[in-house]
């Protein structure tokens, strides 16, 4: 209140002007990757930058399409991060549920090397995962860009959390009903955790998406395997000074994550501001 | 990869904003927390519903890191012969000098980024109070780019950063002078790298500090503010200490990934120029996968596991200094 008193107009104008400076500063690159992407070639490097070319080349997006099969990339990258996350969100809402309203033998020494398991970074995973890739016959395959991260401890403790808040009367109320365990879960719990396996299955559908090291490692046939992020590298690489193309492909690339945050942004922002989820 | 590793579980609503994350606290509220054991029999039910996740988690979190210790202990070529070699491979990192210069690049790489990353979140986080207009579009714009794949992020970088590209063209068209070629120069190189991360990570630490500044008690910042102090004087006394476990956090995490940093020196220099901005998974995985010693890769990733254990253990023992816990 009294900041407001004491803070004049303009003050607090030239204040906002300056935010939203500093806000079109740090959209510049993204500003600058659509203008480009949608340049004739020629025009991609000016002095001075423009934003818009002689011409809006649509073309370009096709362009991507027919260089590489970057629309492979993308089913791939959509399978392997749906599959994914349907793993992940069914294992760790019954682990999470198992943890927080079940009793069984060996529940803390369980929960406990959960916990543990979220301390190893996943970098010092890799070499061992991709030797066990090799004695599996995993290396380039699906199976092994999807299951090995399909199990990671996060979820269950985003489950656990939540199931602890429901009141205890829900289950007494199921259980004089005659419900037994299964039924109460499917019937009264799952419903009401909605929401937050909803957060959950974002956050690890946009890791899968954005996933790197890992496919880097795994994929051979970068056309058969691929998921987005390598493909983009290949592309860059085949591509490099195509910059117009490089650009329409990383449009491609961000726009599924660009558009479920601006959707769903209010749940992300309270699952991040609940869990900690998603830190870069 | 990048961020399915994520750490603290959501507080309930019996904890206040800004609790201690540290995970001994947090297997003790699952004792007394508002759910705590329930009633009821123990049954095989636990088993069986935690089975999946514990079984896949055994499978492929367990047993690799296991693993991952025995193979840095050997020779383990991607093929051929595997022996056992003791210590070798760990003292034939530390004879190598580009081992020793990626460990100096990883920290100078986190030195720079860390501090960056957390004044600029942290500072963004007091400006965007609720009396901003439209805060919520510029809470979400910052938060673009930790959403986006980092590939991507990086691409685009790439292309600012080129002789002729946005930064450099800028430059030339309105103060006529020419940019460095950041990428190939070797004093801009490691700054150049620093600089993209920052702007594709500071959003989450924005975003999280926003929150738990939004979560002061009123009450508070109106009584400092009665008490003569003015706007700057009440962030650090009175908003600062209140949030500081969430800035653990934030710092906690930030440290942790930071030392991973990986696909943006991969990318934007492949560790050039030279071996300057290469970094220790950069490292882990040139000698995984390039040079195919998996043996060697072991280590380094056991070398880079300590370093961040030894630098989380730091920062809880120094956490009594600053962080306030009500």
């Amino acid at each position: 209140m009294s900041s407001l008193q004491t803070t004049s107009r303009p003050r607090q104008a030239v204040g906002y002007a300056l935010l939203v400076a500093i806000a079109l500063v740090f959209l510049a690159p993204l500003v600058y990757m659509v203008a480009t992407s949608l340049k004739p070639a020629a025009e991609t490097f000016s002095s001075p930058p423009t934003l818009w070319g002689s011409e809006i080349r649509w073309q370009n997006y096709a362009d991507v399409f027919s260089y590489l099969p970057f629309q492979r990339f993308v089913l791939n990258g959509v399978l392997v991060a749906v599959v994914g996350t349907l793993i992940n969100v069914t294992v760790a809402v019954l682990s999470g549920y198992a943890f927080s309203r079940l009793r069984w033998r060996g529940r803390n020494l369980v929960f406990a090397l959960f916990l543990a398991t979220l301390m190893i970074p996943q970098d010092v995973l890799v070499i061992p995962m991709y030797v066990m890739m090799q004695e599996f016959g995993w290396v380039d395959s699906f199976q092994a860009l999807i299951i090995p991260w399909a199990f990671t401890a996060f979820g269950a403790f985003l489950c656990r959390q939540f199931f602890l808040t429901v009141p205890r009367e829900l289950d007494d109320a199921a259980r004089m009903d005659g419900a037994g365990v299964v039924r109460t879960f499917l019937g009264v719990m799952l419903p009401l955790a909605r929401p937050t396996l909803a957060v959950l299955a974002v956050f690890t559908f946009i890791a899968y998406w954005n996933s790197f090291l890992w496919p880097l490692i795994v994929v051979n046939d970068v056309n058969a395997h691929a998921t987005v992020p390598l493909g983009l590298q290949q592309f860059f690489g085949q591509q490099g000074s195509q910059w117009h193309l490089v650009m329409a492909a990383s449009v491609i690339s961000m726009l599924p994550t660009v558009v479920i945050l601006l959707l769903l942004q209010r749940h992300l922002v309270r699952g991040i501001v609940t869990s900690g989820l998603g830190g870069r | 990869m990048t961020s399915v590793m994520p750490l603290r579980p959501p507080r309930g609503p019996e904890h206040r904003p800004g609790r201690k994350p540290a995970a001994a606290d947090r297997a003790a509220g699952a004792r007394r927390g508002s759910g705590g054991p329930e009633p009821g029999r123990r049954s095989w039910w636990g088993a069986v519903f935690a089975g999946p996740h514990s079984v896949g988690l055994a499978i492929f979190t367990l047993l690799p890191i296991v693993a991952s210790l025995v193979v840095s202990f050997m020779s383990w070529p991607m093929v051929g012969e595997r022996s056992w070699v003791g210590l070798g491979n760990y003292s034939d990192l530390f004879s190598d000098p580009v081992f020793r210069t990626v460990i100096l690049n990883t920290v100078g790489f986190v030195v720079l980024y860390v501090p960056l990353n957390l004044m600029i979140s942290l500072g963004l986080a007091a400006w965007l109070t609720p009396r901003i207009r439209h805060r919520h579009v510029f809470r979400v714009l910052f938060f673009i780019p930790t959403v986006t794949p980092i590939v991507a992020n990086v691409v685009v970088w790439r292309m600012l950063y080129e002789p002729g590209g946005l930064i450099d063209a800028t430059l030339d068209s309105t103060v006529g002078v020419q940019a460095p070629n950041f990428l190939v120069d070797e004093n801009w190189a490691m700054l150049a790298i620093v600089a993209m991360s920052v702007w594709q990570g500071f959003g989450y630490n924005m975003l999280l500090f926003s929150a738990a500044l939004d979560a002061v008690p009123e009450n508070l910042v109106e009584a400092a503010q009665l008490d003569g102090a003015n706007a700057w004087q009440t962030f650090w006394r009175v908003k600062f200490p209140a949030i500081s476990p969430t800035i653990f956090f934030g710092t906690m995490m930030t440290l942790i990934t930071s030392f991973q940093v990986f696909a943006q020196p991969f990318l934007l220099t492949k560790g050039g120029p030279g071996t300057s901005t290469e970094t220790l998974v950069q490292y882990i995985y040139n000698t995984g996968f390039q040079v195919q010693q998996l043996g060697l890769a072991s280590a380094g990733a056991w070398v880079l596991f300590v370093i961040i254990l030894g630098v989380t253990a730091v920062q809880f023992l120094g956490q009594k200094r600053w962080v306030h816990y009500e």
